[in-house]
C-alpha cells in the first residue's frame, strides 16, 4: 500500500517533466528576445520603443517563472502565493510612484 | 519557498521604485546615460540568463538521479553566476573611476543599493550552488535530493527574473 502510494506520488511529481531539449529551446527563445531588447538601444523603434521593451520583459519573466521554475505545472496555491506578492508589490509601488508624481512629465 | 520569493518581490519592488524616482537626481555626478555600458551589461545579462538554463538542467539531472551530471550543471551554474558578479564588480570600478560613488548623488545611492542587493543575492546563490554540489558529492543528503536541488534552483531563477526586470527598467529605458 505504502509502495503504491509512493509510486503514485512519484508519477505525480514527475508527470510534468519537460525534456532537456525543451529547456534548451526555451533558453534559445529567451536569448533571441534578449537580443531584440538590446537592439532597441541601437535601432529607433519610435513610439513602439517603451511598449515593446515592457512586453519583452514580461514575456521573459513569465517564461522563466512558468517553465524553468515549473510554476505552470505546480499547484495553483503556489501561483497564488507568488503572483499575490508580485501583484501587491506592483500595486504598492505604482501608488508610491504616482504619489511622487513620477508619471507626470 | 514561493512565499519567500513573493516577499522578495516586495523588497526588489521597493528598491526598483526608489531608483526610478531618483535616477534623474544626479547632482554634480554623471548621468545614467553617460556611464552605462549597454553592450557590456547585455553580455552579463546573457550569462545570467544562460545560468538559468544550466540550473534547470541540474534539476532535470537530479530528477533522473544522475548525480554526476547534477554536480556538473550545478558547478557550471555557479561559474556563470560568479562571472556575472565579476562583471558587476568591474562595472562598479569603472563607474567609480568615472565619478559615480555611493554618496555622489541620489542616483548613485539608489543604483548601487539596488544592483548591490541583487549582486549579494547572486553571490549567496553561488555559495548555495557550490554547497549543494559539495553535499551531493559526499552523499550527505538524506531527504529528497531532487527537491533540494529544485529549491536551490527556484532561488537561482528568482535572481534571474529580478535581473530581467532590472536590465530593462534600469539599463535599457533611458532616464
Amino acid at each position: 500500500m505504502s509502495t503504491e502510494t509512493e509510486t503514485h506520488d512519484h508519477d505525480h511529481d514527475h508527470g510534468h517533466e519537460m525534456s532537456d531539449m525543451a529547456y534548451i529551446k526555451i533558453a534559445l527563445i529567451l536569448a533571441a528576445i534578449t537580443a531584440l531588447e538590446v537592439s532597441t538601444y541601437y535601432v529607433d523603434f519610435g513610439v513602439l520603443f517603451m511598449p515593446a521593451l515592457l512586453a519583452m520583459m514580461v514575456i521573459k519573466f513569465v517564461m522563466v517563472v512558468s517553465y524553468f521554475m515549473h510554476l505552470k505545472f505546480e499547484s495553483s496555491w503556489f501561483s497564488f502565493l507568488f503572483y499575490t506578492g508580485l501583484g501587491l508589490a506592483l500595486f504598492v509601488y505604482i501608488v508610491m510612484l504616482t504619489t511622487f508624481k513620477f508619471f507626470i512629465a | 519557498m514561493w512565499l519567500f520569493l513573493g516577499s522578495e518581490c516586495l523588497l526588489f519592488g521597493g528598491l526598483i521604485s526608489t531608483y526610478m524616482l531618483y535616477r534623474g537626481r544626479v547632482a554634480d555626478g554623471p548621468h545614467p546615460d553617460q556611464i552605462y555600458d549597454i553592450p557590456f551589461t547585455s553580455v552579463s545579462s546573457f550569462v545570467l540568463l544562460m545560468s538559468s538554463l544550466t540550473m534547470v538542467l541540474a534539476v532535470s539531472s537530479a530528477k533522473r538521479k544522475d548525480d554526476a551530471r547534477t554536480n556538473l550543471w550545478l558547478i557550471v551554474t555557479a561559474i556563470l553566476g560568479a562571472t556575472f558578479v565579476g562583471g558587476q564588480v568591474y562595472e562598479y570600478t569603472t563607474f567609480v573611476r568615472e565619478g559615480l560613488k555611493l554618496d555622489t548623488s541620489l542616483f548613485g545611492s539608489s543604483f548601487y543599493v539596488l544592483t548591490g542587493f541583487h549582486g549579494l543575492h547572486v553571490s549567496v546563490g553561488v555559495i548555495m550552488l557550490l554547497a549543494t554540489a559539495g553535499i551531493i558529492k559526499k552523499n550527505r543528503i538524506t531527504g529528497d535530493k531532487p527537491e533540494v536541488v529544485e529549491l536551490v534552483g527556484l532561488y537561482w531563477h528568482f535572481v534571474d527574473i529580478v535581473w530581467i526586470v532590472i536590465f530593462t527598467l534600469i539599463y535599457l529605458i533611458p532616464a
